[in-house]
């Protein structure tokens, strides 16, 4: 698998559903048999993975690239996103 | 006064019909005779469970797809934004029941295989399933739906677990999930032609943990430990009533699938609704968080983290509800667990396969 950089166009896979959650109003990421409960960055970074790239998601967001990438990577590791 | 906890995983038991009679199937050995749940019940179950905070829901069973009406089940948990995963054999099933699924809302399919080969998967499901199996997993990737295989794990094919992950490789599947035997249900019935040895286990383990590495990002692999061989017992559903309700398939909800063996009234959905159940039934309550521990559980400093263990078994093995899972090495009990690995030394008696018997 390539490595995560900054031209990288991260997708959410196509198992994973973001919803709110209706109880807590968190963003909570699903998959088979699973979920996650996200923090508000991880939400909003998720939330623009829409063919964008990851310098443009960092940039959007004021966020660190180095983090961004971190997060993405963390998930790709657990086939929830593709790069 | 506390909401109390949160529900995430409605397990929904559609019918205990099956195709398949595998040996260690962990539904009951004997069901009540009562008729099934009407499609207007389970759909008020969905809603009734949405409400409470389920995000996750499994159609399983049995063989779920024997219902007809799975499709409509489906669609009111998408409505509600469940994910839903159906847990089948796989059988009976075509492309264009699928189809209709996927396009009802389904979310993912786990489906099941008993072995890496048709020779062994038969011997265990007495039925010769594994070139129909293949075509649904074929037809799931074909439709781009999430594929988990399921196989359960016993003396008979852990030592074929890396054929089973090359198997699950070629199917195309996302997530295989190795499940060692939990000894409840057919399979406690079955429990000393199943039992694999310690070096059989300590083999299979070292493949998958090879296998993880290799495969990390395309195919999560999971290895559910057989609680018989640790010497601690597993976090049984989560703790009691903590995050998972189970509904069988004549209206009962449960805190674990396997609860039905155990001398309580659970709540019978077509006369209450879901959220009292989960909230105020006597069921429910009973064995929630650590407050119905005994010792050695009730000083452990594991109390919070594994609850004592599985209430089911507990029962099972030694006839009290309320005394440490005999799998933890500390419960008085344990040398009946220590007993019951002894038989993977001996030669596996015969298999006794599931069929559905009617309480009396």
């Amino acid at each position: 698998m390539a490595a995560l950089s900054a031209d990288s166009r991260p997708q959410l896979a196509s198992k994973a559903r973001l919803r709110t959650d209706k109880l807590t109003g968190e963003t909570l990421l699903l998959y088979p048999e699973h979920g996650l409960v996200l923090n508000p960055s991880a939400a909003a970074i998720l939330r623009l993975c829409d063919g964008r790239s990851a310098g443009d998601i960092a940039a959007e967001l004021g966020a660190p690239l180095a983090d961004v990438l971190e997060f993405l990577a963390a998930l790709s590791d657990r086939g929830l996103v593709q790069t | 006064m506390s909401p109390g906890p949160r529900p995430y995983v409605l397990v929904a038991e559609l019918t205990y019909r099956c195709p398949l009679r595998c040996a260690y199937c962990s539904n009951p050995t004997q069901v009540e005779d009562r008729p099934a749940l009407a499609t207007a019940d389970w759909l008020r179950v969905l809603d009734d469970a949405s409400e409470l905070g389920v995000v996750q829901v499994h159609f399983t069973g049995g063989e779920p797809l024997l219902r007809d009406d799975l499709e409509p089940l489906v669609e009111r948990a998408a409505q509600l934004e469940l994910y839903s995963n159906l847990i089948t054999s796989g059988l009976p099933l075509t492309r264009e029941r699928l189809a209709g699924l996927k396009a009802a809302g389904l979310c993912a399919v786990q489906l099941s295989f008993q072995a890496a080969r048709p020779g062994p998967s038969a011997e265990i499901a007495g039925v010769d399933a594994f070139e129909p199996k293949r075509q649904v997993a074929a037809w799931v990737r074909e439709l781009d739906l999430p594929l988990t295989v399921n196989v359960v794990l016993h003396r008979g094919n852990l030592d074929e677990v890396d054929r089973i992950i090359a198997l699950a490789e070629e199917l195309g599947a996302g997530r295989l999930e190795l499940a060692n035997t939990q000894y409840l249900g057919w399979a406690y019935q079955n429990r000393a032609a199943l039992m694999p040895s310690l070096a059989q286990l300590d083999a299979a383990r070292a493949v998958v943990a090879a296998a993880r590495d290799r495969l990390r990002g395309r195919m999560e692999l999971l290895f559910v430990l057989p609680d018989y061989h640790g010497d601690r017992p597993r976090t049984c559903m989560n703790g009691w009533g903590e995050r998972y309700i189970v509904v069988t398939p004549d209206g009962r909800a449960m805190p674990c699938h396997a609860a039905h063996i155990l001398p309580l009234a659970f709540p019978d959905l077509r006369t209450q609704s879901l959220v009292a159940a989960w909230r105020d039934s006597e069921a429910f309550r009973k064995y929630r968080g650590t407050d119905h521990l005994r010792e050695p559980c009730r000083s452990c400093d594991r109390r919070e983290i594994d609850h004592g263990g599985c209430r089911c078994q507990a029962f099972l093995l030694t006839g009290d509800a309320t005394a440490a899972d005999p799998v933890c090495e500390l419960s008085p009990h344990h040398d009946l667990v220590v007993a019951a690995r002894a038989a993977a030394a001996e030669a596996a008696p015969p298999l006794t396969l599931r069929r559905l018997r009617l309480a009396r």
